[in-house]
């Protein structure tokens, strides 16, 4: 590959490199004991793992570009195989820059949130994780991206559990989803096992190969089975989203920020990449795993979970339901098995981003100034924080789809891709999510700008610090100008699609 | 003097031969069973047996709670040094092979005794650290004494 925003050196190992930063720094962030120190060396590697993640980017921009990365030099199919094309080098530019901001905003928020003692092996795990999910986006080894699956899953269960100011229940909130994703884990290597079984291989792209001769056979079949059903686990696809809410409801702030912008999405990764390049989506088991599972699942997933988020009165809770809702979204675009569905899921993967990464960055300044999570306590937050209001107000009208906000082109290709396809009763399912967001948002704006505070509480705010307001404003404003102007969003999901329909892992 | 002198005496002549057997298991581990894993259990239980005769406050001065957190990160950062080494080397990431270009698979033996090392240092860390969580009632080794 010809370098392209990196030293040459540095450029020929990105793959590895997008990897091995964030994992090897980890160790020295566990072994300080300064916070602040352990934070600088997070930002600095993430920093790198974005640096990085940008030259795979830009280097398989071209039509069908692949970049094969060898591991320890050991050619595939028999050695370990980093493996980057369109669509998971988008996921990887996504994971490094929601991760960077995240971690911008991590600063002051876990600063307030976690014991003093506690941040610097906080840190460590978080880089453990993040270097976990980078891991499983861009290996082509499917035990690999198992083993990698299993190291973010156990530094996620770790951050999670650390709890909003020691909250309790966000041990418990840890616990369920160490249980489910752990089960979801056993699912997945164990569809692996069918896989491997059967191919004699564990890279993908020769599974990919063997599997197109063995049309209907069985083991296959279950193989990929019990791989959609454990990666559903992690996509939080209902009804197998239970660990979710609670997770996001007690993790610190800047955990349910980071994970809410990309650990189900990287779950989502994995099963584009098993269901079209692995296997094919025109075998009649897959086709019709995605019409009659995913299909109706993602569906229910938009009804249900969004009427669940109208009862709720924690907001994190609330926003937890959503994004259980906005991955029916994304599923309903994976399972139309069309470019164009494929298409409108990966724009509203990368959009989904934009707007819940602003909105729990909002939530997370207004955690940190008054330490308040119920929607009763939003109460004249419009008069003292003025900006981050208006800054959570946009995320808000971009979740529920207002024009001129990237909401709006998530659900502007989506129901393009569906009426493509001729299924206007998902257009309906659309329509009726939408509108059922609009009221569980409008509860929270009410509070926030119409209902007068309370007499006793809202001292004067704490001015929110320089770390949060600019990621938060990078993330507004994104959602504002890639809501005018999609161009790129849809360019970067059109090829991302496409290098999974067309080419991608398959040679 | 405490009453357990052959025990003493015993562990005090078994405990250098325990380390030497974990380094043993270490060295032949890429030609027999053995390894970075299972050595670094066998070092590990040498400092248990030390701290089960001759008491938790030995045991935490000969091997501070503290080094143990920094043992089970200075072992990934060995495991993971050595990919790095490699690249500097001008292999890709773990590419043992370009550790000794003079000789075909000199550089796969220090690649992976190297590798097994640091795998060694964490499991070693990992396994007093459990210990000390199990033995004392206080917070060992996450720091939250400070």
């Amino acid at each position: 590959m010809e370098p392209q925003v990196l030293p040459a050196a540095l450029a020929a190992h990105a793959p590895a490199l997008l990897v091995m930063i964030p994992l090897i720094m980890s160790a020295p962030a566990a072994m300080i004991k300064n916070g602040r120190v352990a934070w600088v060396i997070a930002v600095l590697s993430v920093g790198a793992a974005l640096a990085m993640a940008l030259e795979v980017f830009l280097a398989t921009r071209a039509d069908g570009a692949i970049w094969s990365y060898a591991m320890g030099g050991w050619e595939p199919p028999f050695g370990i195989e980093y493996r980057i094309d369109a669509l998971n080098a988008a996921l990887l530019l996504l994971l490094g820059t929601t991760g960077f901001l995240a971690l911008l905003f991590a600063g002051p928020s876990v600063a307030d949130e976690i014991s003093r003692g506690k941040r610097s092996l906080f840190y460590s795990a978080f880089l453990i994780c993040f270097a976990g999910l980078s891991g499983v986006a861009s290996t082509g080894d499917a035990f690999n991206l198992f083993v990698f699956l299993e190291i973010s899953s156990i530094a996620t269960y770790a951050i999670i559990a650390m709890g909003w100011r020691n909250d309790r229940q966000a041990l418990t909130a840890s616990f369920n989803y160490l249980v489910m994703g752990t089960i979801g884990a056993t699912f997945f290597v164990i569809g692996v096992g069918f896989i491997y079984m059967t191919t004699g291989t564990l890279n993908m792209a020769d599974q990919a190969q063997a599997i197109a001769a063995m049309n209907g056979n069985r083991a296959v079949e279950v193989g990929f089975a019990f791989i959609l059903v454990g990666i559903g686990l992690k996509a939080a696809l209902f009804p197998l989203h239970q660990w979710l809410p609670n997770a996001y409801a007690y993790a610190p702030n800047f955990v349910t920020t980071f994970l809410a912008t990309t650990a189900t999405k990287v779950a989502f990764y994995v099963i584009i990449r098993y269901s079209y390049d692995v296997f094919s989506v025109h075998t009649g088991f897959v086709s019709n795993a995605m019409i009659w599972v995913i299909t109706p699942l993602a569906i229910a997933g938009m009804l249900v979970a969004s009427t669940q988020a109208l009862f709720q009165n924690n907001v994190r809770r609330l926003f937890a339901y959503s994004s259980v809702a906005q991955v029916g979204y994304m599923m309903l675009g994976l399972g139309m098995a069309t470019s164009l569905g494929l298409t409108a899921g990966m724009i509203h993967l990368i959009n989904h981003a934009m707007m819940k990464g602003a909105l729990f960055m909002a939530l997370g300044a207004f955690a940190l100034s008054y330490g308040i999570r119920r929607i009763d306590d939003f109460k004249g937050l419009g008069q003292v924080m003025p900006v981050t209001s208006a800054a959570f107000t946009v995320g808000a009208l971009s979740l529920v789809g207002v024009p001129f906000t990237v909401g709006f082109i998530s659900k502007f290709y989506l129901i393009q891709a569906a009426l493509d396809a001729g299924w206007w009763w998902a257009v309906a399912a659309i329509l009726i999510s939408s509108v059922i967001a609009v009221f569980y948002v409008y509860r929270i704006l009410v509070a926030i700008w119409v209902t007068p505070p309370g007499e006793s509480d809202k001292a004067a705010p704490k001015r929110v610090p320089l770390a949060i307001a600019v990621p938060l404003c990078v993330l507004v404003l994104a959602n504002l100008v890639f809501g005018v102007y999609a161009e790129p969003i849809v360019s970067i999901a059109r090829a991302a699609a496409d290098a999974a329909v067309y080419g991608g892992v398959t040679p | 003097m405490s009453p357990y002198v052959v025990l003493r005496v015993v562990s005090k002549l078994l405990i250098p031969l325990i380390f030497l057997f974990g380094f043993y298991v270490h060295f032949h581990g890429e030609y027999s069973p053995g390894g970075g894993f299972a050595a670094g259990v066998v070092v590990g239980v040498g400092v248990i047996l030390y701290a089960l005769i001759f008491g938790m406050e030995a045991a935490r001065k000969a091997a501070p709670p503290y080094w143990a957190r920094v043992g089970m990160a200075l072992g990934a950062l060995i495991f993971a040094g050595v990919g790095f080494v490699s690249l500097f080397m001008g292999g890709n990431y773990l590419d043992y092979t370009v550790l000794d270009p003079n000789h075909t698979y000199l550089g796969q033996h220090i690649g992976i005794v190297a590798v097994e090392f640091g795998v060694l240092v964490s499991v070693t860390a990992v396994i007093i650290a459990i210990f000390y969580g199990f033995a004392g009632r206080e917070r060992t080794g996450d720091g939250a004494e400070d």
